[in-house]
């Protein structure tokens, strides 16, 4: 083959797994009693176990085991009753002990799946084969210092979850929903931030490609985390076409670790090190098995929130939601607990609701750039607009004013209404006379109007409703002024 | 099992030790009395026993997620060969 030969990349599958490591949400690390905020000064928050002083032992931390549990339950996995932790043997400035903690034959949460829904709407099962506990490393700062590293320990030992899918995800599309889905659910679970910027989430992607779906699993490569969907996409979508171009001019892949550049949109070998996959575990002989007891399992299980696919499913199959705004209000947990509590206020106007938050609160939200929870207007409050909306009290123009004034701090919706006077205008004495005078004003229209160019009908109505600030009640607007209109 | 001197390099270099070529040979053999040990190991009869990851049968104690642990950064700092603005400094390492 040369060079000349387009890649038929139809003839190819691409066999994508993903490694992702959510950070756990914990106040302390996985082994030591040291903080994990981020964005502290340098080795400020390294105990003497971070830093690997002799004589020191690590004892884990509860909480982060209690969160591993809750993914393992949310991905319908068996947890372990008995899992064991190891060593990972690697030399490395930034690991101070010369191996990571982390678990390899017997991980806390065993196979598990979570459906997918792709973004061209195919609905596809991921199956997960493991998640394991384990520590992260330190900071390296390469570019900080002259002929020196700075190695930072603050993040030395912060609690990670390893999850590992199976090879089934076929395209970027497929990997970046997969990771999506898997983003949401531990924002749900309340088991990691998903702050992608601080690296709390972030995923290693190994890819390879083989002749179609029958075909032996090709050579694979992994790319080393990437941290947002985006690059994700890029990545993947790179390292595919790469491949399929080697192989279709008769090169063979290299197993090796690559890295991506965001800069170029490709990926690059990093540094081979030898010998870098013969990490040599073994059961760390400091770290008795953790046993974890059925009851405790049970525990948790009782306290697992209604998850986001049983919860975008209710709201469709339920509610009668369109797909797309379950999809929107499930995309965080925080966005579908207020939409329900604004539900709650207003039974049966599952439609309203959905339209109000994903309308005008979401759109004040991104404008003002901050999260749900910190929303000046809160789900009580949109449910006392809206219900002036629904009693007819105001338009649906006016209710949008309302909501701005409200979300500018100026109060609730009934007091707002009251001070602006904003209550529609539905006495019919005061809406005839308002129709009168607009007439009167506009004498060659309504000719006009009455000789047969009803089209006219909606110069009216914007003129009363010009005349009235918008309060007229609409559909009694249009009555009235038909009535008038037909009978001079 | 027998070990040969690739070998012993090998395991050398994971172990970021600097092994002259004359000291290969007694090392190769010290490490091979040691496999051997594993090799009487491995001839005990372990059918219908479970992997043992750890010699005591005492489950592991786990702690509450509290932050205990204060800032001694200036302790430990002052245990390093080198440090520049709370940083422990190594010889260049590039990725």
């Amino acid at each position: 083959m040369n060079a000349q030969v387009q890649p038929a990349a139809s003839a190819w599958q691409a066999v994508i797994g993903l490694e992702i490591h959510a950070q756990l949400s914990t106040a302390s690390k996985l082994f030591s009693g040291a903080s994990t905020a981020y964005g502290a000064e340098p080795n400020t928050q390294t105990s003497l176990v971070d830093c690997a002083m002799p004589g020191t032992l690590p004892v884990p931390n509860r909480e982060a085991v209690r969160k591993a549990i809750q993914f393992g339950l949310a991905i319908d996995a068996a947890i372990a009753p008995q899992s064991v932790f190891a060593r990972k043997n690697y030399f490395y400035p930034d690991l101070p002990k010369g191996y990571q903690i982390s678990q390899y034959e017997l991980p806390v949460v065993g196979a598990g799946r979570l459906r997918v829904r792709v973004d061209d709407g195919r609905v596809i099962e991921v199956e997960i084969q493991r998640a394991h506990l384990e520590e992260d490393a330190g900071k390296s700062v390469h570019d900080a210092f002259h002929a020196e590293t700075g190695i930072d320990l603050n993040r030395a030992g912060t609690p990670l979850l390893e999850i590992v899918s199976a090879p089934v995800l076929h395209s970027a599309a497929e990997a970046v929903a997969y990771m999506r889905t898997v983003h949401t659910l531990v924002r749900w679970l309340g088991i990691c931030d998903g702050n992608m910027q601080e690296g709390s989430f972030r995923c290693d992607c190994n890819v390879s490609v083989r002749r179609g779906s029958d075909a032996p699993l090709g050579t694979r490569t992994e790319i080393k985390n990437v941290n947002s969907f985006r690059f994700v996409e890029k990545a993947i979508e790179y390292e595919i076409e790469r491949q399929i171009r080697a192989l279709e001019n008769g090169e063979s892949i290299v197993q090796e670790t690559r890295l991506y550049d965001p800069a170029r949109h490709q990926t690059r070998p990093m540094r081979s090190k030898e010998s870098a996959d013969d990490y040599r575990y073994f059961p760390d002989p400091d770290l008795p098995p953790l046993v974890i007891a059925a009851a405790d399992v049970a525990r948790e299980r009782d306290a697992l929130p209604e998850l986001p696919q049983a919860r975008r499913e209710r709201y469709v199959a339920v509610l009668g939601l369109p797909d797309a705004d379950a999809d929107q209000l499930c995309a965080d947990r925080a966005t579908a607990d207020y939409f329900e509590a604004v539900l709650a206020a207003l039974p049966g106007q599952a439609k309203l609701c959905a339209n109000w938050v994903l309308g005008e609160v979401a759109a004040n939200l991104n404008e003002a750039g901050i999260e749900i929870a910190a929303a000046p207007v809160s789900a009580a409050a949109l449910a006392e607009l809206l219900a002036r909306l629904r009693d007819g009290s105001i338009s649906g123009k006016i209710a949008k004013d309302v909501f701005a004034a409200m979300w500018a701090g100026e109060g609730g919706a009934d007091a707002i209404i009251e001070a602006r006077g904003l209550r529609q205008i539905s006495d019919s004495g005061a809406l005839a006379a308002a129709i009168a005078a607009v007439l009167a004003e506009h004498p060659a229209q309504v000719a006009d109007y009455r000789g047969g160019n009803e089209k006219l009908l909606q110069f009216f109505v914007g003129q009363t409703m010009k005349r009235t600030r918008g309060q007229a009640n609409p559909q009694q607007l249009n009555e009235l002024l038909r009535q008038k209109l037909a009978a001079p | 099992m027998s070990l040969d001197h690739a070998a012993v390099r090998h395991i050398a270099r994971l172990a970021r030790l600097a092994v002259a070529d004359d000291q290969l040979e007694s090392l190769r053999s010290d490490l091979e009395r040691v496999l051997h040990l594993f090799d009487d190991l491995a001839a005990a009869n372990v059918d219908n026993l479970a992997p043992l990851a750890h010699p005591h049968d005492q489950p592991l104690s786990l702690r509450e997620d509290v932050v205990v642990d204060t800032d001694r950064s200036a302790q430990l700092l002052a245990l390093a060969a080198a440090s520049q603005g709370g940083y422990y400094l190594v010889p260049k390492v590039i990725e």
